[in-house]
């Protein structure tokens, strides 16, 4: 049980920064909840009434609101600077792809569609799965992200990668895996009834494996 | 400053007729009777609120199994006790939209908002009172209109409380038919009542405070209730457009959020969080005013840096404005938005962080009574603080990305609602008791009801924290359906069973209640030896709030332990001589 009090295992490119801002975080804040707690318990036994006592009267102190003050937003205004570039890397531009997919969301099911033998989306050799998500190791998996009926959420806790899929949007996504093995794909939005259960399976393979894979898939066809 | 000829005007309800039965209770137009309206309206849907919530908990502890006492319900929304998929969405839907629009605001706003702010200025009524009666009555009728939808066929709304849109829009998508429409309707309804209660609370904080009352003697509560009352003004018109935009989508064929006919599903989480984010300073700013009376008074200490409060809350207040977009950080809107709203949204926990630190220096060389009040005053404090800092793990993008739509937001937003607003509540509830029924609350029952009521809630939600750092989403029914949530199941039967601890602990709240008011010791006038305006008249208080001539204000709301006086408080009616006129 102990081992899940903290993040599960990271398995992509850009989840050890995700990660390194979730920890900073989290120090901050423990430092600051400690420091803040402690002094009011402090305070709190310290200055509780008893016979005689009369508290002092004091209206405040502006140098002390200026030095607070200004201390949060200073710390604040870092985070959010130093977040930016890890958002923009992840969310705005990224690598170039090595692999493309579509990946279609619908009540309740992830259509996932390969290119087929011709490298191409959008041709006639096209090849759509329901839910089997097949990548290759240490590659940059790229997809358009598209949602046929309500919202969904592509989520891979493992990668960190979150991205709701939009109904008459199409929205480019990346990660890159370092690590074979299979992951869930739950839906993160609330989508309707069947919300809960809605999930596929992400399936990282080594290259040669990955190819066997596509390759029956394509001759089944 | 005060308003000389309103006053004179409402000078004569204080030798007033007598009012039958129905004015006096059912039509009231006296804002005390109209809060109590509010408090009673409220504690009845926090019953039902609460209740969906204990569901939810056994659903989430032991997915897919009967629920003890509850084979009564009918079919399709349980089956012999059993909780299906549709049922769970409706139950997490009407908790929230029942504990946000029928609990927190007409606690805090309805209730306090229409008992403090005439007393606390010295007014004898609100400036309009037969609107305020208006804006009560419409609310019930908003209430009436929720609760009926859990009667319709297809149930009550499943879109969840922020209904997103394609999912809200089209009744095939969640099963939902008019259950969804009456939903929409309620709120439309309610956003009338919202909008007559808070012209009324800026109309008469403005114009009908009494002589020498100058805003910065204004009490903290009453500031925040301002500014609560100025941010439902200008945010409920935007949720009105939002509802009808998907009325009209559900009910006349048009396409403003369905992409099929070239509407575009992100109008509305636009358009609802423009709405949403203020929304969420509305239901906490009066829990900060609450805290900060209760906090001074049992201090017997002035407020530390009583501007510092009132800039910090107007300052929140205006950047409630320009954070919404932190609430769709992964729904599709252009990344670039994103990190400009990381930005104001780590800028607006400034204010909040000013807060804390002036709450801490308020109790710092005190003479700390704890009394239950103050112990749900401090309680407010601690955690709002765990809330506070929690949202900075979701205001930054990347961190975000991974924590969004988890459990870790939904132990965020309980740290700051419960753990913040509704501790405020308890505080609220007791500290103004004796005012508003003429009678003290037992403290004994009290402070068992703070104790279990704090050590539960801590039980119950943070450890959610943990579950949304395991990826473990909000919104799904049955976590067994994942292999990567089974280890973490006992944390779900722990969490559970703490609810179910929480949830029974209110009826010793309620039992208090109810004790108080047939047997409670009866209160003197002023029971805490505080120094704002409302304890300078009789308890219980008449038609008219002061016998004689209004009060007249010569020093600021906290003036406790002050040197010219030998007392630990000093009512703000009371003059003192010498340097007092000039000092304060």
């Amino acid at each position: 049980m102990i081992e899940h009090f903290w993040l599960p295992e990271g398995i992509s490119t850009y989840s050890p920064r995700i990660d390194f801002l979730f920890t900073l975080i989290f120090w901050i804040t423990a430092v600051v909840w400690a420091l803040v707690t402690i002094a009011m318990v402090v305070f709190m036994v310290k200055y509780r009434t008893r016979p005689g006592r009369k508290a002092t009267y004091i209206e405040g102190n502006p140098r002390l609101e200026v030095l607070w003050t200004t201390a949060t937003a200073v710390i604040l205004i870092a985070l959010a600077l130093l977040s930016r570039s890890t958002w923009a890397n992840i969310k705005e531009q990224g690598p170039p792809g090595d692999v493309f997919y579509k990946v279609t969301a619908k009540q309740f099911n992830w259509e996932i569609t390969y290119p087929g033998p011709d490298g191409k989306l959008g041709t006639a050799d096209d090849v759509t799965v329901e839910n089997d998500f097949h990548v290759p190791v240490n590659k940059v998996v790229r997809f358009e992200l598209q949602s046929k009926d309500v919202i969904h959420s592509f989520f891979v806790p493992w990668i960190r990668l979150k991205q709701d899929a939009v109904p008459g949007r199409i929205i480019h996504v990346w990660f890159e895996v370092t690590k074979t093995g299979q992951w869930e794909i739950p839906c993160a939005e609330l989508c309707g009834f069947g919300h809960s259960g809605m999930k596929g399976t992400l399936y990282v393979q080594s290259q040669a494996d990955f190819e066997k894979w596509l390759k029956d898939k394509y001759s089944q066809k | 400053m005060s308003s000389t000829p309103a006053a004179a005007i409402h000078v004569g309800h204080a030798e007033h007729h007598e009012l039958g039965f129905i004015r006096t209770y059912i039509f009231s137009t006296d804002h005390k009777m109209i809060a109590r309206q509010f408090l009673f309206l409220a504690l009845f849907m926090m019953s039902i609120g609460g209740l969906m919530a204990m569901l939810m908990r056994w659903e989430l502890a032991w997915p897919e199994t009967a629920v003890p006492f509850m084979h009564w319900v009918p079919e399709p929304y349980m089956y012999d006790g059993a909780i299906p998929p549709n049922t769970y969405n409706s139950m997490f839907t009407m908790h929230a939209t029942i504990m946000i629009f029928f609990v927190v605001m007409p606690i805090l706003v309805g209730c306090y908002g229409n008992f403090l702010i005439p007393l606390m200025i010295g007014a004898r009524d609100m400036a309009f009172p037969v609107l305020n009666m208006l804006s009560f009555w419409v609310g019930a009728v908003a209430g009436v209109i929720m609760l009926s939808s859990f009667f319709v066929s297809g149930g009550p709304a499943a879109a969840g409380w922020t209904s997103y849109a394609p999912l809200s829009a089209v009744p095939v998508y969640t099963g939902v038919d008019w259950g969804q429409n009456l939903w929409c309707i309620s709120l439309i309804v309610l956003g009338v009542s919202s909008l007559m209660g808070s012209i009324n609370y800026i109309t008469t904080t403005i114009n009908m405070r009494t002589k020498g009352m100058t805003f910065f003697r204004l009490p903290l509560v009453v500031w925040s209730l301002f500014i609560t009352a100025i941010l439902l003004l200008l945010a409920l018109p935007v949720l009105t457009t939002a509802l009808a935009l998907l009325l009209f989508d559900r009910l006349a064929g048009t396409h403003f959020f369905l992409p099929a006919g070239g509407g575009e599903p992100l109008l509305w989480q636009h358009l609802f969080w423009f709405f949403g984010h203020p929304e969420v300073y509305i239901m906490i700013l009066p829990g900060m005013g609450i805290a900060s009376e209760l906090i001074a008074t049992f201090s017997r200490k002035p407020i530390f840096g009583y501007r510092a409060m009132a800039y910090a809350m107007a300052s929140i207040a205006f950047l409630s404005w320009v954070v919404w977009g932190h609430h769709m950080f992964q729904s599709g809107m252009n990344p670039a938005l994103g990190s400009g709203f990381m930005i104001t949204t780590m800028i607006i926990g400034v204010p909040s962080a000013i807060k804390t630190f002036n709450w801490l220096g308020t109790i710092y060389k005190g003479d700390i009574h704890y009394t239950t009040a103050m112990m749900n005053g401090l309680a407010f404090v601690a955690m709002f603080v765990i809330g506070g800092l929690s949202g900075i793990f979701m205001a930054c993008t990347p961190v975000d990305m991974f924590i969004h739509d988890t459990y870790f937001i939904v132990a965020h937003i309980h740290y700051v609602l419960f753990g913040g607003s509704l501790f405020a509540i308890f505080g609220a509830i007791v500290y103004w008791f004796p005012k508003m029924f003429g009678r003290m609350m037992n403290e004994t029952l009290g402070k068992i009801h703070f104790w279990i009521t704090f050590i539960a809630f801590n039980c119950t939600f943070f450890p959610m924290h943990i579950l949304g750092m395991n990826g473990h989403m909000r919104r799904i029914y049955n976590p067994l359906q994942y292999d990567f949530l089974k280890p973490i199941q006992p944390i779900n039967v722990f969490i559970s069973i703490s609810a179910f601890v929480l949830g029974a602990a209110q009826f010793i709240l309620l039992a208090n209640i109810i004790w108080s008011l047939a047997k409670g010791k009866k209160a003197e006038d002023n029971p805490w030896h505080a120094n704002t305006l409302e304890w300078t008249t009789h308890t219980p208080v008449g038609h008219g709030n002061w016998d004689g001539p209004l009060p007249v204000v010569y020093h600021g709301p906290y003036e406790y332990s002050s040197p010219l006086t030998t007392d630990d408080y000093l009512p703000q009616n009371v003059e003192v001589t010498g340097k007092a006129a000039v000092a304060h």
